[in-house]
C-alpha cells in the first residue's frame, strides 16, 4: 500500500515537471485570448457609438424579472413562476452533464452502465413529475 | 494528442462492485423517500398524512430490519464498497442504527397533530406571514406533508455522510442531509417569520460551511492526490511534501464538520435555528444531525489524520475549550428554554470533542455512546417542550415554566429527569457518557482538558438546576402556559427518549459492547 503510494508520488512528481506543462499553453493562449476580445469590445464600444440614453439599457441583462424595488402589493410577494422555471432549467443542465460523459462511454459502460443511467433518469423525473402535479409548469 | 481516450473505447471500463446486503438500510430509506415524493405528487390532499406516517415509519423498521439482518453475520473489521467510496465497518453500523433509532423518535414527534390541531407545521409554506390568507390559514389542520419525505432525504444523507470513506462522498452526503433540515425549519405553523428567519440563517450559514468544506477538499486533494481518506493517511505518513497544504486543507475541512456538530465558535446558528425551528424538526436536528456529524468527524481524524494527531490535537483542544465555555457559560442567561437547550447542545458538543480527540479504541467507543445517550436525551427533552403551550403556542419563556410541578407533576418529573441526565448526575445516561469519554480522554493523556470539562459540566448543570428549581419551588404565575395531554405519538417518543436514558444509566454494558465492536474499515 505505501510502496505503491511512494511510487504514485514519484509519477505525479515527474509528471508535474517541465515537459508536462506544454500542454497548458493553448489554454493560456485561450485565456489571453478571451481577455483580449473582453477588453476590445468594452473600451471599443463608448469610443466609437454614439451615447443616447434608453431605460431598457439599464435593465438587467437576462435575469427575467426585476430584483429591487420589490412589488409593495401582495406583501412583496415575487413570482414564483420565475424561479421554478429557472430551477428545471439547471435541473435539465446537469442531468446533460452526467448524459454526456455517459454517451461517450456507453459502448465501454456496458449493460451495467444502461441500467446505471436508467436508474439516475428515472429518480430525476421523481422530481419533475412532483413539479408538474404540483402545478409548477401551468404558464398562466 | 487524443490517442489515450480513443484507445479506451473498445476496452470495457471496470463496473464497481456493490455489497448490496451492507448498504441496504440506506437504499431502503432513500427510495422510500423518493416514493414519498410521488404520493405527494398523485394522492389527494386528505390521504397524504396518514399514508405518508405510515410509509415513513414503515421505511425506518424495515431499514433496521435490514441493518440487524446485515449485523449479525457482517465481517468483524467492515468492508469498503461502491470503489471504495462507503464503509460499512462497526462505528458505521452502530451510528446507523443510532440514527434510525433517533429518527423513529422524531418521525413519532413529527406527525402528532394531537397536540396542536393539524401539527406543526404549517399547511401552506407558500404564504407570506401576516397577510390576509395567512391568517385566513391558522384555522386550517392541514399540513406540508412534504415534511416526511424530505426527513428520509436527510436521515439517508446522515447514513451517508457517517460511512462515506471518501471526501467527495463525504460533501454530498453533507449536502443531501443539509437541504431538507433548511426546508424544514421554515415549516413552523406558529410564528412564521421566527422560523422563516431560522430557515434563511441557516441555510446562508450552512452554504458558507459547505464552501469551506470543499475548500478544505480541495487543498487535501492537492497534498495527496486523492480524496480517499486512506490515501490522504498514506500521504502524510512519511513523505517530504510540504505540509502546508495539509493543515489548510485540514482546518477548513473541520470548519464545515464542526459547524455542522454546532461546536463553538462555529455555533452561532444554532440558538437562532433551534428556537425558529418546528419543534418536531429541531429534536430531529438535535439529537440526529449531532449523531451524522460527529460520526463523520470520527472517521476523518481516526483514519486519514490518526498520524498527524499531534500536529492538530492543539487546534482541537482550543475548540473544544471554547464550545464547552461558550455553551456553559451563555446558557446561563438564556431566558428561553429551546434557546438554553440549544447552548447545552453547544456546551455537549465541546464533551463530545474531548472524546472524538482521543485516538484510541476507548475515545471511539465513548464517543459513540456519548452520542447514543445524548441523542435520546434531547430528543425527549424537546417533546416535554412541545407540550407546554398557551394561547399563541408553545410557551418557551422560561418563566412560563415557573411552577410547572402543581399543574402537572408527571411532565415536570420527567423534564426533571432528562435535565438531570443532560447534566451528567448518576443513574442518567449522561452520567455514563461524560465517564467513558473523559476516561478515554484521560487515559490519552489530556488531564487538563478533563478538568477544563469538568469545570464547565458543573457550571452547566447549575442552568439546568435553576430549571427544575423554577419548575418546583415557584409559585405557578396565575395566566400560566397549560400542558397538553400528549397523543400517542408524542407519548411514545418521550417514553423512548426517557427508557433509553434510564436503561443506558442503569445497564450501559450492552451498549458500550456494541459501541467498543471494532475500529474503522482502513483498507480502501
Amino acid at each position: 500500500m505505501l510502496l505503491s503510494q511512494a511510487t504514485g508520488g514519484a509519477a505525479l512528481a515527474q509528471e508535474g515537471a517541465g515537459p508536462g506543462l506544454d500542454m497548458y499553453l493553448p489554454l493560456v493562449i485561450l485565456f489571453a485570448l478571451a481577455l483580449g476580445f473582453a477588453l476590445f469590445s468594452v473600451l471599443l464600444g463608448p469610443l466609437v457609438g454614439p451615447s443616447r440614453f434608453n431605460k431598457a439599457k439599464l435593465s438587467a441583462y437576462e435575469c427575467g424579472i426585476e430584483p429591487s424595488p420589490q412589488p409593495v402589493v401582495g406583501g412583496g410577494r415575487m413570482p414564483v413562476a420565475y424561479y421554478v422555471t429557472a430551477m428545471l432549467f439547471i435541473l435539465f443542465d446537469i442531468e446533460m452533464v452526467f448524459l454526456f460523459p455517459y454517451a461517450v462511454s456507453a459502448d465501454a459502460l456496458g449493460l451495467w452502465g444502461v441500467a446505471a443511467i436508467t436508474l439516475f433518469i428515472a429518480t430525476f423525473f421523481i422530481a419533475d413529475i412532483y413539479v408538474w402535479r404540483r402545478g409548477g409548469l401551468d404558464w398562466n | 494528442m487524443l490517442n489515450p481516450f480513443l484507445a479506451q473505447q473498445g476496452g470495457a471500463i471496470e463496473t464497481p462492485q456493490i455489497d448490496y446486503a451492507a448498504i441496504l438500510p440506506i437504499l431502503i430509506v432513500l427510495g422510500a423517500a423518493c416514493v414519498g415524493v410521488l404520493l405527494e405528487a398523485f394522492l389527494p390532499k386528505h390521504q397524504r398524512w396518514p399514508v405518508q406516517v405510515g410509509l415513513t415509519l414503515l421505511t425506518i423498521v424495515a431499514a433496521g430490519v435490514a441493518l440487524g439482518a446485515y449485523v449479525g453475520d457482517a465481517p468483524e473489521q467492515g468492508i469498503t464498497t461502491l470503489s471504495g467510496t462507503v464503509a460499512v465497518d462497526a462505528p458505521a453500523l452502530f451510528l446507523w442504527g443510532t440514527l434510525l433509532a433517533l429518527a423513529l423518535g422524531a418521525v413519532l414527534l413529527i406527525a402528532d397533530r394531537s397536540v396542536e390541531p393539524g401539527g406543526a407545521f404549517v399547511a401552506q409554506a407558500g404564504i407570506s406571514p401576516g397577510t390576509v390568507q395567512d391568517r385566513a390559514q391558522v384555522s386550517s389542520t392541514g399540513m406540508q406533508t412534504e415534511v416526511f419525505p424530505l426527513t428520509l432525504f436527510a436521515l439517508g444523507g446522515m447514513m451517508t455522510f457517517t460511512a462515506a470513506n471518501d471526501l467527495l462522498t463525504m460533501f454530498i452526503a453533507l449536502e443531501v442531509l443539509s437541504l431538507p433540515l433548511y426546508l424544514m425549519c421554515g415549516l413552523a405553523r406558529r410564528r412564521r417569520l421566527i422560523s422563516q428567519e431560522a430557515a434563511v440563517k441557516y441555510f446562508l450559514l450552512g452554504a458558507f460551511a459547505s464552501a469551506f468544506f470543499l475548500y478544505g477538499i480541495a487543498m487535501l486533494y492537492g497534498y495527496a492526490g486523492s480524496v480517499r481518506l486512506a490515501d490522504i493517511a498514506a500521504a502524510t505518513a512519511g513523505t517530504d511534501r510540504s505540509d502546508t497544504l495539509l493543515f489548510a486543507g485540514f482546518g477548513l475541512l473541520m470548519v464545515g464538520l464542526l459547524f455542522k456538530g454546532s461546536v463553538g465558535p462555529f455555533h452561532t446558528w444554532t440558538p437562532d435555528v433551534y428556537q425558529g425551528a418546528p419543534t418536531p424538526i429541531t429534536a430531529f436536528m438535535a439529537a440526529c444531525t449531532k449523531v451524522a456529524a460527529f460520526g463523520a468527524l470520527l472517521r476523518v481524524l481516526f483514519v486519514a489524520f490518526e498520524s498527524t494527531s499531534w500536529e492538530w490535537r492543539g487546534v482541537l483542544w482550543a475548540v473544544a475549550i471554547i464550545s464547552m465555555a461558550v455553551g456553559a457559560i451563555l446558557g446561563l442567561t438564556q431566558t428561553d428554554v429551546k434557546r438554553m437547550i440549544a447552548y447545552s447542545s453547544i456546551a455537549h458538543a465541546g464533551f463530545l470533542l474531548v472524546g472524538t480527540m482521543a485516538i484510541t479504541d476507548e475515545g471511539l467507543s465513548g464517543t459513540l455512546f456519548y452520542l447514543l445517550a445524548y441523542g435520546f436525551t434531547t430528543l425527549a427533552a424537546f417533546g416535554v417542550i412541545s407540550l407546554v403551550r398557551d394561547a399563541s403556542g408553545e410557551a418557551t419563556h422560561l418563566s412560563a415554566w415557573a411552577g410547572l410541578s402543581k399543574r402537572s407533576p408527571l411532565l415536570a418529573a420527567v423534564f426533571t429527569f432528562l435535565l438531570l441526565a443532560l447534566a451528567g448526575i448518576p443513574l442518567t445516561s449522561g452520567f455514563v457518557g461524560k465517564f467513558v469519554v473523559f476516561s478515554a480522554a484521560l487515559s490519552d493523556g489530556m488531564a487538563p482538558l478533563v478538568v477544563i470539562a469538568l469545570v464547565f459540566s458543573a457550571v452547566a448543570a447549575f442552568f439546568y438546576l435553576r430549571v427544575v428549581v423554577l419548575m418546583y419551588f415557584s409559585e405557578p404565575a396565575p395566566e400560566g402556559p397549560t400542558v397538553s395531554v400528549p397523543g400517542a405519538f408524542t407519548t411514545a417518543a418521550i417514553t423512548l427518549g426517557v427508557v433509553v436514558t434510564l436503561l443506558l444509566g442503569v445497564l450501559p454494558a450492552f451498549a458500550l459492547d456494541w459501541a467498543g465492536a471494532g475500529g474503522f474499515a482502513l483498507s480502501s
